[in-house]
């Protein structure tokens, strides 16, 4: 590459010209500098035309430079829509431009631009849609017309952690406001974070012109970086974006790889503003530019805008851009300056010394295209009429391929409003203000405050640094005094708006909107301002409005003769700037909770299942022999002996004199007088009569219960007991102890034979430890608590255990059991076995409505107690009929088993459905669970159960439990 | 992320809080008509304004009360939900 291209130092402050990085673009290979970005780069070469547009397909060019725009997206590699104007040049690098068919010269898709006319706002809905079913035949045709790069189907997923972060002062933007505040804050002792979305700190110091005597801008922004880096307090954050700011300061900053969570005192937003594009014919065409764009390739990239050009202006900023362009060897035709009679300033004075001719009280009305519209030839200027946005028709054309439009600013101040504050259109300013700030620790700085004379922004920033640091709770001096008035009012033509017959006059580059778009949207009946952007697409492409938003609002205010003065843009959420979703998403980070004997099951081969957060064995076996696997465990049981892990139930100690009065309270059963050595059954319902849980009380002795909970309902049923004496205030201690115990169930014929080999001090006679009683004693040498409990319809104790001792419970069990054939049984042969014995599982066989007269459970509500939660509306539910009953089916062995959540069907009628099915090896049969309508529960009556195959399968109504119905195995 | 001051833990993200809604008596378990009891079980006010409700800090299991605007979602004040319960609560005799 010849360095001729560049402009010679010290133009090009970002680039490395020791450096140079080779790259391709669109198959061909180029060389720029460390320090360029992709378009930088490009535009060094030569190629101007970096994308074609959305709709239309024109060709575009850098516009604002910004990192902001669709302008400069492009595909490099894998990634879509890189914005090539922010991404650094890479070695190696291989860009390929988007939303082109062809070649970005010669781009096939631009025919569309032919059709215009005939693709009004809204053609989506309305040409698209009819006849009916049509959009399945455009979709694809339209997604690939306007497809925004392409994604890697192959790309390797990759998890970015995110990082917590605190501050006592996030300082959003490192401009001059931003570093005045930063050093000021830090100065009142306070932690700060400077968060800047470029690569450096300075901010429009780096680019802009602001006075005839440039140096001492230089001068400034050093002195001001210099302190800011040596200062160990500040911590300097670049090419990180905050791209959401949420209740009580809670902030997210966007970098390369990471997403930072930070939680900030206080905030100073010093984001700056954003320069405003004019609207008049063809100012999409490459070749025209915002002044601060060219502004940024001259001084950070040393690359000249154009040979010859045209200043279009309505402030001071203009002449300080045409000023550059004179520094940097651009030839200025002419200045536009759309004010009459402007006012004298420095700059305008420097402009006209240098010889420059400076047209007042015209605009630019038209822009014509060089030869396939990728650059200008000249542009077509015109006195201002009588009205807004209106010429006096007297063009002339002044020779040019270069327009820089300076014409005002709107605040960068979208992030105000994520959380609370509002912008409002002031007429006087003839810009969008701050109106309200997010809270009292929130502080705005620099021209995001409407404050853009740089001495008094470095006041604002000083004063914004003060006042963060104050509301972070520091000892701040006295109030920081202003001596610099602001120039806000000066920036902002009122209408730099000037609509063309032939159109082409782009109010939305991103979407391709003209000014007649809005209108039409308007005209459709869309006239409020949301409802046009949503109609239209008006600020909802990459840019966000930021270089619409401002002139949709003037535009759709008036047409619709509503008052502009206080007038808000439409609802800005976040995030304010794209994130990468990788980013977002970070780890995935799913807790599991593993038993004591997690090991021992791992290493006996059992395949595990979720159970709440908890894994458990769903059998031990292999995985294409389920079936036989979970016979061979429940035969154990019935047949021997089982042991099966149950550590994962809730378990909760309630303690203290009003123990059994606060069961009495939240369960349905009556507690006061459950002996002591005893256990009930507990079931619980929910103020509206619906089961919620069940379980198990110990009482341990008068003051002191030990009740377990299921599963997946401990945590529901701990909190809701905290809240109810948090209210009732009874003298009581709850604990949930879910945790500190181990469990297991040791099932079956043979269990008191296994267990009497591990006990010196429990009698495990059944005289001496009968059915539903709790013993306290040591197995296998530990402390152990049981309780003869009949979920599985066998003999059986549950034996709980400190959890450190879990392992060495379930070892010496199976070591004890061994002569008695005993195997670990896991949840599918439980849950088998408890629907053998009809016991319902809650949440299973229970949905949210199921009260205990449905489930056949009315024999556990004590219904002479004077409260428990659920008491009135069950009594009220059991007064009317029931509208269905939980109830037994058996079907002949071979039977297909039907699936939860069939249904039963009478005729027309669903009357309910399927909770459980099993084939049940012991009987011989397929047995379930069902709901049916009351009148279908009688035993010996046929249901139908629609299969999910559509078939209608006969099954008979029978009583549970299908086995040992006077539950005598149990009790032996 | 809000914050919420929690009166036993200090400040802490509103994440690691539930909400428990509004505070509301009951009315008398067994005197209160259907309608009475059907509207306090499933009836809100949804007011515009300042409520009080139960709060739950879940890591630690405590319950409390906060006062917060339902439109600002202004947190105003928070604390133990014994300023409003300090009584214990009784039903009928009971010797079931």
């Amino acid at each position: 590459m010849s360095d001729s291209t560049r402009l010679p130092a010290p133009a090009g402050s970002l680039i490395d010209r020791s450096a140079t990085r080779t790259f391709t673009f669109e198959g061909r290979q180029y060389t720029g500098y460390a320090g360029d970005t992709i378009a930088s780069a490009l535009l060094a070469n030569g190629v101007n035309v970096l994308s074609r547009s959305f709709k239309y397909h024109r060709p575009r060019g850098p516009l604002v430079f910004n990192g902001q725009d669709t302008n400069c997206f492009l595909q490099v590699g894998s990634t879509p829509n890189v914005r090539a104007d922010r991404a650094p040049l890479t070695e190696g690098l291989n860009a390929t431009p988007q939303n082109v068919f062809g070649s970005l010269r010669f781009d096939f898709g631009s025919a569309v631009g032919l059709l215009a006319p005939f693709l009004p706002v809204g053609f989506y809905y309305k040409a698209f849609y009819k006849p009916r079913g049509a959009w399945r035949f455009w979709e694809p045709v339209i997604r690939r017309m306007a497809g925004l790069g392409k994604l890697d189907h192959d790309a390797r997923p990759a998890y970015r952690d995110k990082a917590y972060r605190f501050a006592d002062t996030v300082v959003i933007g490192a401009g001059p406001a931003g570093l005045a505040a930063a050093l000021e804050a830090s100065s009142h002792g306070a932690s700060v974070m400077l968060v800047e979305a470029g690569p450096r700190l300075g901010g429009s110091l780096n680019y802009a012109r602001f006075m005839v005597e440039r140096d001492r801008v230089v001068t400034a922004r050093d002195e001001l970086v210099a302190a800011v880096e040596a200062d160990p307090n500040i911590e300097v954050l670049t090419d990180a974006a905050c791209t959401g700011w949420f209740d009580d300061n809670w902030l997210a900053v966007m970098l390369e790889e990471r997403l930072l969570k930070v939680r900030a005192k206080s905030v100073v937003i010093a984001s700056g503003s954003i320069e405003q594009p004019m609207v008049f014919r063809n100012n999409d065409l490459p070749g025209v530019m915002l002044g601060s764009a060219a502004q940024r390739l001259m001084r950070e990239y040393a690359i000249q805008p154009g040979r010859r050009a045209v200043v279009a202006t309505a402030n001071s900023d203009g002449y300080g851009v045409a000023l550059d362009l004179l520094d940097h060897g651009v030839e200025v035709a002419a200045v536009v300056d759309l004010r009459a009679v402007p006012p004298d300033c420095e700059l305008s004075r420097a402009v006209a010394e240098r010889g420059v001719r400076i047209i007042t009280g015209h605009t630019p009305y038209e822009a014509l295209p060089a030869g396939g519209k990728r650059g200008i030839r000249g542009v077509v200027i015109d006195a201002l009429g009588h009205g807004s946005g209106l010429v006096a028709g007297q063009p002339q054309t002044i020779d040019c391929d270069l327009l820089c439009t300076s014409i005002g600013y709107t605040p960068a101040g979208q992030l105000v409003c994520h959380s609370g504050g509002a912008l409002a259109y002031d007429e006087k300013l003839a810009m969008l203000t701050i109106e309200q700030l997010p809270g009292d620790t929130a502080a705005a700085a620099g021209s995001v405050n409407t404050v853009f004379n740089l001495y008094a922004v470095f006041e604002d920033g000083r004063h914004a640094g003060w006042s963060a640091a104050r509301a972070a709770g520091l000892a701040v001096g006295a109030e920081p005094g202003r001596e610099h008035e602001s120039d806000a009012g000066t920036q902002n033509h009122p209408w730099p708006i000037f609509p063309h017959p032939k159109g082409k006059d782009f109010i939305d580059f991103d979407e391709d909107l003209q000014v007649k778009d809005i209108l039409h949207a308007i005209e459709d009946g869309y006239d409020d301002l949301d409802l046009v952007k949503r109609y239209s697409t008006v600020v909802m492409g990459p840019s966000q409005g930021r270089y619409s938003a401002l002139n949709t609002l003037r535009v759709a205010t008036r047409a619709t003769g509503r008052e502009l003065h206080g007038a808000r843009v439409t609802t800005q959420r976040p995030p304010f700037e794209p994130e990468t979703i990788n980013n977002l998403a970070g780890r995935a980070f799913q807790p599991v909770k593993y038993t004591p004997m997690h090991q021992r099951h791992v290493d006996a081969g059992a395949e595990l299942i979720s159970a709440g957060a908890w894994l458990r064995p769903a059998y031990y076996g292999d995985r294409d022999q389920v079936a036989a696997a979970i016979e061979r465990e429940a035969r154990a049981i019935r047949e021997g002996v089982g042991l099966i892990d149950v550590s994962t139930l809730g378990k909760i100690e309630i303690r203290g004199p009003d123990a059994a009065e606060f069961l009495n309270r939240v369960y349905t059963f009556a507690y006061v007088k459950q002996p002591i050595g005893k256990t009930r059954y507990l079931l619980m319902t929910e103020a509206s009569g619906a089961i919620t849980d069940d379980g198990v009380a110990c009482r341990l002795a008068e003051d002191h219960f030990y009740v377990t909970a299921t599963t997946g309902g401990v945590d529901a049923v701990y909190r809701n007991m905290m809240r109810l004496n948090a209210e009732w205030c009874l003298q009581i201690d709850i604990t949930n102890v879910t945790g500190a115990w181990a469990a297991v169930n040791l099932a079956g014929p043979e269990s008191r034979k296994v267990l009497e080999k591990l006990t010196d001090d429990i009698d495990c006679s059944s005289e001496g430890f009968p059915y539903l009683f709790y013993r306290e004693g040591h197995v296998a040498g530990v402390p152990a608590r049981l309780a003869r409990v009949g979920f599985v319809g066998e003999l059986g104790y549950e034996i709980h255990v400190p959890a450190g001792y879990g392992e060495h419970l379930w070892d010496a069990i199976l070591a004890a059991g061994a002569d008695h054939g005993i195997r670990p049984v896991g949840v599918e042969a439980q849950r088998l076995l408890r629907l053998e014995k009809g016991h319902l599982i809650v949440g299973q066989d229970t949905d949210g409505l199921t009260t205990p007269h449905e489930a056949g459970m009315a024999w556990a509500v004590a219904g002479k107690k004077p409260f428990f939660v659920g008491k009135r509306a069950v009594e009220v539910l059991a007064r009317g009929p029931l509208t269905r009953q939980l109830a037994g089916f058996e079907l002949p062995a071979g039977s297909p088993v039907p699936q939860e959540c069939n249904i039963v069907v009478r005729g027309e009628e669903i009357t309910g459905r399927v909770t459980s099915a099993a084939a049940s090896p012991t009987l011989n049969k397929v047995i379930g669970l069902a709901y049916v309508a009351p009148d279908q529960s009688e035993p010996g009556t046929t249901i139908q159960i629609k299969l999910s195959d559509g078939r209608l399968l006969p099954a008979k109504i029978v009583t549970a439990p299908f086995y040992d119905p006077d539950s005598e195995r149990q009790a032996l | 992320m809000k914050i919420m001051p929690c009166p036993l833990n200090g400040p802490r993200n509103i994440a690691e809080f539930v909400c428990g809604g509004e505070v509301k008596a009951m009315p008398h378990p067994s005197q209160a008509g259907d309608a009475e009891w059907a509207d306090y079980l499933f009836l809100e006010d949804n007011t515009l304004g300042f409520v009080t409700e139960w709060w739950l800090h879940v890591a630690s299991g405590y319950w409390f009360i906060a006062e917060r605007h339902t439109a600002s979602n202004e947190i105003i004040r928070t604390y133990p939900a014994s300023e409003l319960f300090s009584q214990r609560v009784e039903f009928q005799e009971n010797n079931e």
